[in-house]
């Protein structure tokens, strides 16, 4: 794992690094509790990403920078406001649900207030809205970036390559991160790209490409941060490939026991970030076990709470279905 | 008022809201220092800048995506696609994204977006330069679609489509574009959308229709006229969503109705207009529901006897409206 102060990080950073971290993966495990128990359709998760994800978070601007996310981005989401509640409502198909008020399955996040834009299920066209993001910060001279994430599944997607061909064209304040995770579902990526490396792609696109360890979140601090400079200050857009980790299966309906090697799983868990970087902060100084012990209750806390509030809360109103196909003057 | 042609009125919209508005900006294949290929956007690029009237490296879903992501942002993204038949790259965008930003986001984010094509035929266009392709976004809710009869119109609608929150589809008929000349009105003048008009009164048959069949069935109104018929002429003017009490009051009104189209006849817009009326107007018709429109072949041939086979004119529309007076 790289050093945290070459990074520029200071220990109350990694500390809240950790603790977003943990909440997204504590939130994740909970859904898979709740789905396996029967009380929620559908799970698709984060677990194994938190580091990539938390990573780009604290590079970012949070206040002015638009993220376009996919997925498996719920400790980004979280990290840039989207609450545990929000989630579990959302979760639940609640009349809370601030992504979708209910309308989307879960993890299809969206918060205007948060900066976070609505992203459909048809991978990789949140690249499109990123880039048109951008476009917009840099026409109108605002020192602001747009950030899209995607897997490496849906970077063989046509509008991966035509938003990254604009961005590269016109240095637009951009970056793509792909979470190489290593499965589109089953299929792995000897099955989906030809590449060395999906980053040198970027040489195509004319824009700075780099591959990181997405399982060291202080590398993808330090890799993004970079990257935002180079684009709030007219040096072009970025693609950067985390290589990370998928835990779960696909999604709730899916078993990867049937396409993964024991091994290929059990090898996996040894690459678990949020292990690795908990090993980090106690091995540096960090922080103690009694630390770990009392993030550990008190996040279970916030979990146990935003379950609760969102199963009690109640669901939208049948009608509510045919609300918002077009403006509502009143 | 100016005399405009269809072209210029369009010219004219763009000018206009892009002089008010700093927020509208055009981007397509080739609108910029060309002016596009058939000269739509000349001189905005000149008066505006490189930024408000941009070159679009040539990926439609790009053209679209990019603009609905800046307009997500607050821009007033004006697309322009070069052939209509040239948007389906981009369909993914439209159906799937911009149509349904503001539903799946439970109203927090919306996209107040344009994208023009050109569409139709009798130009010499062959399959890939003549296509009505209105229909595969017409059953689209969370989508507009206009279609535009005249250069007032064009300008209007055009306006008040840049003015709209939610994503409008604009499409123009290039055979209209030089061929259709009247009197414009100068600076403001908005068109509402979701509205049909009227374009001709008179009382023994009903046409409805739009683009630049509307001007064929007055060409042939006219004609009819000398053998005794009026007929009424609805422009419907936004295709989607249709506005029924119009369709069901034209209707009513004269009891005989001819629809008209240049797609072709298969689950085009007439289809749906003819269910409306099939639904709403039953007892008060007097005479089966007529419908015109293209055979059911996969598009326009280029060889002109062929072409001309292919599309609906004056005198097509003459035929089946004296048959359907005289029924």
């Amino acid at each position: 794992m790289m050093d945290y102060k070459e990074a520029g990080l200071s220990p109350d950073d990694l500390k809240e690094m950790y603790r977003y971290m943990l909440l997204a993966r504590k939130l994740d495990e909970r859904m898979w509790l709740l789905n396996r128990a029967g009380k929620l359709p559908f799970v698709i998760s984060c677990q194994g990403q938190e580091a990539t994800q938390v990573g780009i978070g604290f590079a970012l601007d949070k206040a002015n920078d638009i993220i376009s996310p996919y997925y498996r981005d719920l400790a980004l989401v979280t990290y840039f406001g989207i609450t545990p509640e929000e989630t579990m409502l959302s979760a639940f198909a609640k009349e809370g649900d601030i992504n979708s008020g209910g309308k989307q399955m879960p993890s299809h996040f969206g918060k205007k207030e948060a900066n976070v834009l609505t992203q459909g299920s048809c991978v990789a066209t949140q690249v499109l809205h990123a880039v048109g993001t951008a476009f917009k910060f840099k026409v109108d001279n605002e020192p602001h970036i747009a950030l899209t994430t995607l897997g490496e599944g849906s970077s063989n997607q046509g509008d991966f390559h035509e938003g990254l061909n604009f961005a590269g064209t016109h240095d637009l304040p951009f970056i793509c991160i792909i979470e190489n995770n290593k499965y589109a579902i089953s299929t792995p990526t000897d099955l989906q790209y030809g590449a060395e490396k999906l980053s040198d792609r970027a040489i195509g696109y004319g824009m700075h490409g780099e591959q990181i360890d997405g399982n060291d979140p202080i590398a993808v601090y330090a890799s993004v941060k970079k990257a935002r400079e180079r684009a709030v200050n007219n040096e072009g857009a970025s693609l950067i490939e985390a290589l990370s980790t998928r835990l779960t299966a696909h999604s709730s309906d899916d078993n990867h026991n049937l396409y993964r090697t024991k091994e290929d799983i059990e090898a996996m868990k040894e690459e678990d970030c949020i292990k690795l970087f908990r090993v980090y902060m106690l091995e540096n100084n960090i922080v103690d076990e009694k630390w770990m012990e009392a993030i550990d209750a008190e996040l279970k806390k916030v979990v146990q709470e935003a379950t609760k509030k969102a199963e009690a809360a109640p669901y939208p109103a049948p009608e509510d279905a045919l609300k918002n196909v077009y403006e509502e003057v009143n | 008022m100016a005399k405009m042609t269809y072209l210029q009125a369009i010219t004219d919209a763009l000018d206009y809201e892009m002089g008010k508005d700093e927020n509208v900006f055009i981007f397509g294949e080739d609108v910029g220092y060309k002016g596009g290929v058939f000269g739509v956007t000349v001189g905005l690029q000149e008066k505006y800048g490189k930024w408000r009237c941009l070159d679009s490296p040539l990926a439609e879903s790009n053209i679209v995506g990019m603009c609905l992501g800046a307009a997500m942002m607050g821009k007033r993204p004006v697309a322009e696609i070069q052939f209509a038949e040239y948007i389906l790259p981009a369909t993914n965008q439209i159906l799937n994204e911009a149509a349904k930003i503001r539903y799946r986001s439970n109203g927090d984010w919306n996209a107040p977006m344009v994208i023009r094509a050109p569409f139709g035929g009798g130009i010499h266009g062959a399959l890939y330069h003549s296509q009505s392709i209105e229909t595969i976004f017409a059953s689209t809710p969370g989508l507009k679609v206009v279609i535009p009869s005249s250069p007032a119109d064009a300008k209007g609608l055009l306006i008040s489509a840049i003015r709209d929150n939610d994503p409008v589809l604009f499409f123009e008929h290039k055979k209209a574009y030089r061929l259709l000349k009247e009197e414009v009105p100068e600076g403001e003048h908005t068109v509402e959308i979701g509205k049909a008009d009227v374009k001709r009164e008179g009382d023994d048959i009903t046409i409805i229709t739009y683009g630049l069949m509307v001007n064929y069935a007055l060409q042939a109104a006219e004609r009819l006229k000398e053998v005794g018929y009026e007929a009424e002429i609805v422009d419907l003017r936004t295709v989607y969503p249709l506005d029924k009490e119009t369709i069901i009051n034209a209707t009513k009104k004269t009891g005989k109705v001819l629809l008209v189209t240049e797609d072709n006849l298969e689950g085009s817009i007439m289809s749906e207009v003819s269910a409306i009326i099939g639904e709403n107007c039953l007892y008060d018709l007097d005479a089966p529901i007529m419908r015109l429109a293209g055979p059911d072949v996969p598009a326009m041939p280029y060889s002109p006897p062929m072409e001309d086979f292919f599309m609906v004119n004056p005198e097509k529309i003459y035929d089946k409206m004296k048959e359907l007076a005289e029924h």
